[in-house]
């Protein structure tokens, strides 16, 4: 039973990237690892995916119950409670995969060190299951969304779109800490800080507009954070169409570039600082 | 993933086979490969000392691991490299298996390569044998499909079938490295690049793994090893390189290449103090084995005898001088001591300076399979005279198909007979 393999080609071997051995197998990994760490984390353990729930609905609860009733923000909005649950769930989504992120191509030594392995798999894999598990989150909120009488319009339809634009954001953030970290170790506590800040920078507790914040130079401020821009337009497209959209909170299209150019700078800043890092991960370790 | 069985009995030596020649197609062509790593002196690692020393560049001295090395291999050839600690073999394997860039130089590749530079890196011991073996398998660049279809071969080839649904922390380390080597083979690469696999596992391992090897090699593969081991390379390699602070210092034959190896580790294991003791004022020129037709070799059949040489240059003259010898398995266990008292021509027991001794010994076999190790001893009889003590002077496998839990075995006489029937219940 001998068995030749045909000849094969001599082709250049360029070493350890970002990508590493094709897009094939760098998908086929990070697809198998996210769904493999999900797994293991929520189909494991009875109470696992319950568990992932009581964090987000706790803090819901809490932030109701603070801004509804004691400093009574939102309660001008009849879906002040949806929105603040929206904003959550979708903060919570960002916060998980970054934090994450941040220590994961270091904790991912041995097999950084020993494996020919695609390096952005590891920052991204950890973005994949937080997006598993934001995708079950969506499920809580769409029932929310429709026990408080919310009205489906065709601008639903935008939402995966918003969506994309902020896995984007996440993977490039994500990417950019996850490298940063196998250098400077205070990424970890400056990025809890950091998310911590962008939190508050983000309208989530207070809603914009003249129900909501009423403030058009801060709300202006606001608009040069993407996130914020994502937020606010997911509530117009699924929550409030007489919301302030983007634009409008910004005083103007043309007030979102900074916002864009933002968002491109951090991507392009992800991909050229992964590049240059990657090749060199395994021996900064 | 038949192992031939009629393979798997016979020693393991001289199972080589035929070499490719020069006008075989090239499975990977290396040329002036070139790596310096930059250790900083003090690492800077964290914003904050970056920002209190904007200006001071960080200090690091540079370590050349590899110094253009250029080399080829054939499609189908069994290359050995070998090298001492930080020689820069590991360095080249990484980069071979990019996990490390180059800095300059350039390495082509034919075909799928499969990196093995430890047994079971890629493993997550929170997920199952089962989970475990698809990731392994994507990594080494199969689709997940495929994976899935040669699982169930995987964990049979491994005999773990009972424990596939077993998180792998539960393992014992046995049935790791069973899985491991068993995702390894069924990777089914162009190229393999083996990192002292060899040493690990208990004795049913290594036969296992030798006759793997030895199927790999029938069917054509191309396999890179990376030993300490010059046993292996000997029996296995068609070619194999020594390499020496970055540069390669011998390429071709394999028994010359050990032979170049051990020369190497004896000029460096007294220089460096591998020896101990302050007074030495001898030298262990060179420990070997022979076989039956005096030919040096690295392996002992079970049972065959062993027979030692070795040769000493005593530096500085000394009275009562002694050489000893301590027989020692693969966990270190020093098995048996022996040793004899050195005169020299004329009778006297005071050995002048510059004379060589030669030892022959020859020892009755009870070793079971397996690695062995020599270490050896130079004395005389008076404190302050001459001191040397070379561990692992030498190492050599007994290779055999007795499996045996013990660590030797024992002339004996054992019988079992049934009892007559009829007799009282006692």
């Amino acid at each position: 039973m001998t068995v030749v393999a045909p000849d094969a080609e001599l082709r250049e071997v360029h070493g350890p990237s970002a990508l590493g051995g094709g897009w094939r197998r760098f998908f086929d990994l990070l697809w198998l690892i996210s769904v493999t760490e999900f797994r293991r984390t929520y189909f494991g353990t009875v109470f696992g995916y319950l568990w992932s729930l009581v964090r987000p609905l706790m803090l819901f609860g809490v932030l109701l119950f603070v801004f509804t009733q004691v400093l009574k923000i939102g309660s001008e909005l009849p879906y002040y409670p949806v929105l603040l649950l929206l904003g959550i769930v979708q903060f919570t989504f960002f916060q998980e995969a970054t934090t994450n992120a941040v220590t994961s191509v270091v904790a991912q030594e041995g097999v950084v060190r020993k494996t020919q392995f695609p390096r952005l798999v590891i920052p991204f894999s950890t973005v994949l299951t937080a997006l598993f598990n934001f995708g079950l989150n969506l499920v809580i909120v769409l029932v929310f969304v429709l026990a408080w009488g919310v009205d489906p319009t065709w601008t639903w339809l935008l939402f995966p779109f918003a969506m994309v634009v902020l896995l984007i954001l996440t993977a490039a953030v994500s990417a950019i800490l996850s490298v940063l970290y196998v250098r400077f170790r205070d990424v970890a506590i400056i990025w809890t800080v950091g998310a911590q800040m962008l939190f508050y920078a983000t309208p989530i507790l207070y809603p914009l507009g003249k129900e909501g914040l009423a403030n058009p130079t801060i709300e202006k401020f606001l608009m040069l954070n993407p996130l914020a821009v994502i937020f606010e337009q997911v509530r117009v497209w699924v929550l409030e169409p007489n919301a302030p959209t983007a634009a409008e909170a910004a005083g103007g299209a043309l007030h979102l570039l900074p916002a864009l150019a933002i968002f491109i700078a951090i991507c392009t800043f992800a991909v050229w600082i992964f590049n240059r890092e990657a090749p060199r991960i395994a021996e900064d370790l | 993933m038949s192992v031939d069985k009629a393979t798997s009995n016979q020693p393991q030596t001289g199972v080589r086979s035929p070499a490719p020649q020069p006008g075989d197609p090239l499975a990977i062509q290396v040329e002036d490969l070139r790596k310096t790593f930059r250790i900083p002196t003090h690492r800077v690692d964290s914003f904050k000392e970056r920002l209190v020393r904007p200006f001071s560049a960080p200090d690091f001295r540079e370590l050349k691991a590899l110094d253009g090395v250029s080399f080829d291999v054939r499609k189908g050839e069994f290359f050995g490299i070998v090298g001492r600690n930080g020689s820069g073999k590991s360095t080249l394997l990484k980069i071979l298996a990019s996990i490390y860039r180059a800095d300059a130089g350039t390495i082509r590749m034919a075909g799928r390569l499969a990196p093995f530079i430890e047994l079971g890196v890629g493993f997550n011991v929170e997920l199952t044998a089962r989970e475990n073996v698809v990731l392994n398998g994507v990594m080494m660049g199969l689709t997940p499909r495929e994976t899935r279809r040669r699982l169930d071969a995987v964990i049979e080839f491994a005999e773990l079938e009972e424990f596939a649904e077993l998180k792998l922390k539960n393992y014992s380390s046995g049935m790791l490295v069973r899985l491991a080597f068993s995702v390894m083979l069924e990777a089914d690469a162009d190229v393999l690049l083996i990192d002292e696999v060899l040493a690990v596992g208990d004795a049913a391992f290594q036969q296992k793994c030798a006759d793997a090897f030895h199927e790999m090699k029938e069917r054509g593969k191309t396999i890179v090893l990376v030993t300490h081991e010059m046993s292996t390379v000997e029996a296995y390699c068609h070619r194999a390189m020594l390499i020496d602070g970055g540069k390669i210092r011998q390429l071709g034959d394999p028994a010359e290449t050990g032979r170049e190896y051990l020369k190497l580790n004896f000029e460096r294991g007294v220089e460096t103090g591998e020896a101990t003791g302050g007074a030495e004022g001898a030298r262990l020129l060179d420990c070997w084995l022979v076989d039956g037709a005096g030919e040096r070799t690295t392996t002992v059949e079970q049972g065959e005898k062993i027979r030692l040489r070795a040769e000493v240059e005593v530096e500085r003259e000394a009275s009562g001088l002694g050489v000893g010898f301590v027989l020692a398995n693969a966990d270190g266990l020093g098995l048996f001591e022996f040793g004899t008292p050195v005169t020299a021509a004329d009778g006297s027991a005071t050995i002048p300076a510059g004379e060589k001794v030669l030892v022959e010994a020859e020892l009755e076999n009870p070793l079971a399979p397996g690695r062995h190790f020599v270490h050896c001893g130079v004395q005389s009889d008076r404190g302050g005279g001459v001191y040397l003590y070379v561990h692992n002077a030498l190492d050599f496998v007994v290779f055999g198909s007795a499996q045996t839990k013990g660590i030797v075995t024992i002339e004996h006489e054992i019988e079992a007979s049934v009892e007559p029937k009829g007799g009282e219940e006692r």
